[in-house]
């Protein structure tokens, strides 16, 4: 895409009197300092401010005495509490299923949606914008909207009933083991018009005369998406992967919102989890300990993809 | 091939439409349900709520839960309705998207069009920002501005102004600001980086400065990178909820999506749900609206949001 392929300036400042000069080669620098410095101190200073927290004994306020990785060791011991779980057992586990279910789902019916609105349908104009706005809500205004879906009492279950299947039964929101697939149901929701449409976008991409060979050649539909089109999707499905991923270790809000974390806190996140033990469980040094796994995770995604995008755009 | 074998693979051809069609009606019905019944749910009574099919219309529609919304119900312990903190959100929406898209463009200018060395990891860090569970930072920043809030009373008692320091929105505005530096450089870095160099060489030649260069021609020719970093900034901006809850989590100056989970969950009498799933509407309709007037954009500006360029 860049048609500039070198670092240096491409601007040579004119040569008027040297601290003019001097300034107009600077300024550039000047401008983007404010926000560099502020990336620096709030985001990486904050970030090893909170990993020292995760090193120290703060309870309700920080202290800044260092005492070993007690809360590392604490939440360890706890990764192996399952029965009863403990709360930091609930929300690893429930982040492997979300994290696994929410991502799988949402690619495999981002990508069905996308191959079925490329068939040169009509009304794509229409369907589009269906499959997409929930991605303009806010996880609060999604939660509050599924939570009175599946209430048993209200939503779901009640219609059927009223349509006559009395039988029917579904109270997944209500109960500890089934609660946090409930997420699962309405994070699909919200993300999955917006997967499409980035492998719509990639379906466009794909140059025609490529399908046309194949056809010609005999291919039959299924062949050509399995063998030729699907493969050549990759770079889509890593971006949407990429996205997905971090979405799910992020995800807080909907939790809160659709489930108030659940019968007994069994719907919580790690997300939840730091939120709990930092701001109502007086635990400030295991809620900071939780936050720098969250961040370790999310980095063990995201760096290796951001270096190998920075170092392709810059050759 | 026979008239039989054309016909039947005619055959085969309208089934399979019909398929699609089938499939993609299916889904998209799916898809409108919740906010379907959102809608109607905040149109009915309480009695029709009770006795009725969450899927009917509304026998009798009535426009009260959207007024007792607006302007009544409670959220905690006061009872004067959403309103204050819809207007809470928005002052903190515009200051927060019109000083991060700014910022960002200077940044994405200077970034493609004034190289120096390392400046590819200079736009990395900041880019790794975008990504951060900001549980990371929650809080160091928490503390920061408990400081400030602080500083803020003692010059209100020194000099009588406080400079916003200690105002809970005025707080929300810088935190969105920091954390939405990486998407709005983003943006603009990557939409500049094919804006053709000659112009720019050119300018400078008839001895255009930094600034005159990015006044007279980079933002003129900014306008669709504009429009997607505000609705994308706006969009994310309006609709968080972890900043806010942490930092503007109760009393007068919570935003709306704060009040809303608030007035969703306060257990005090009978819970209203006309009266949630309109105030439920009204947080939403902002976006919404967003969405249905520049929905070209929103999806652009989600899409490079995924990096890709």
């Amino acid at each position: 895409m860049s048609s500039v392929a070198t670092t240096e300036p491409i601007l040579t400042p004119a040569k008027s009197t040297p601290i003019r000069a001097r300034l107009q080669n600077v300024l550039p620098q000047i401008v983007l300092a404010p926000s560099f410095a502020i990336t620096v101190v709030f985001v990486y200073g904050f970030i090893a401010w909170t990993a020292y927290l995760s090193f120290t004994n703060s309870k309700t306020f920080p202290s800044y005495a260092l005492t070993g990785a007690r809360a590392y060791q604490r939440l360890w011991r706890w990764t192996f509490e399952s029965d009863p779980p403990s709360s930091w057992y609930t929300s690893i586990t429930n982040m492997a299923i979300f994290g696994f279910l929410y991502v799988g789902i949402c690619l495999a019916l981002g990508l069905f949606l996308a191959i079925l609105m490329d068939q040169k349908i009509r009304g794509e104009g229409v369907l589009r914008p269906i499959f997409l706005y929930p991605m303009a809500l806010s996880f609060i205004v999604t939660g509050v909207a599924w939570k009175w879906f599946l209430d048993p009492g209200l939503g779901l279950e009640q219609t059927l009933h009223h349509f006559g299947w009395t039988s029917f039964h579904f109270d997944w929101i209500k109960n500890k083991d089934y609660v946090i697939y409930t997420v699962v149901i309405a994070g699909v929701w919200q993300a999955s018009g917006f997967v499409m449409a980035m492998f719509l976008a990639g379906l466009r991409g794909i140059d025609s005369e490529i399908m046309k060979a194949a056809q010609i050649d005999g291919a039959t539909t299924g062949q050509l998406y399995r063998r030729i089109i699907i493969p050549l999707l990759r770079p889509v499905f890593l971006s949407a992967f990429i996205v997905l991923a971090h979405m799910a270790i992020k995800s807080y809000d909907l939790v809160v919102a659709l489930t108030s974390g659940g019968p007994g806190g069994s719907a919580w996140l790690p997300s939840n989890f730091m939120y709990e033990y930092t701001f109502k469980r007086n635990e400030m040094a295991v809620g900071s300990a939780s936050a720098i796994i969250m961040l370790m995770t999310i980095s063990a995604i995201i760096v290796p993809y951001l270096y190998s995008e920075l170092k392709e755009k810059a050759r | 091939m026979s008239a039989a074998a054309l016909s039947h693979g005619q055959n085969n051809r309208w089934i399979g439409r019909i398929a699609i069609y089938g499939l993609l009606i299916l889904f998209a019905i799916l898809y409108l349900m919740p906010l379907f019944v959102m809608l109607v749910t905040s149109f009915k009574t309480m009695d029709e709520i009770q006795n009725g099919n969450m899927l009917s219309l509304p026998q009798a529609p009535t426009i009260d839960p959207w007024l007792k919304a607006w302007g009544e119900t409670c959220v905690g312990l006061t009872c004067a309705g959403i309103k204050g903190y819809f207007w809470n959100s928005l002052k903190m929406v515009v200051p927060a998207v019109a000083i991060s898209t700014i910022l960002g463009a200077l940044n994405g200018y200077v970034l493609t069009k004034w190289r120096f060395p390392g400046h590819t990891l200079v736009f990395g860090l900041m880019l790794f920002a975008c990504f951060i569970p900001f549980q990371s930072v929650l809080l160091p920043m928490a503390t920061i501005l408990g400081s400030l809030g602080r500083l803020g009373v003692t010059l209100q008692d020194q000099v009588g102004l406080s400079f916003g320091l200690g105002n809970p929105t005025v707080n929300l505005v810088i935190v969105h600001v920091i954390y939405g530096l990486g998407f709005t450089t983003l943006f603009f870095r990557n939409y500049y980086e094919a804006f053709p160099n000659e112009l720019v060489r050119a300018a400078q030649v008839d001895g255009a400065s930094f600034f005159q260069i990015f006044r007279r021609i980079m933002l003129p020719n900014s306008l669709p990178i504009i429009v997607v970093t505000v609705i994308y900034q706006f969009t994310n901006i309006w609709n968080d909820f972890l900043f806010a809850s942490a930092y503007a989590g109760s009393g007068e100056s919570m935003p709306m999506t704060v009040a809303l989970n608030n007035v969703v969950n306060t257990s005090t009498g009978v819970v209203e749900y006309n009266v949630n799933m309109a105030a439920a509407m009204i947080a939403a309709m902002p976006t919404l609206l967003v969405y249905i007037v520049a929905g070209r954009y929103f999806v652009r500006g989600l899409m490079a949001g995924a990096v890709k360029g």
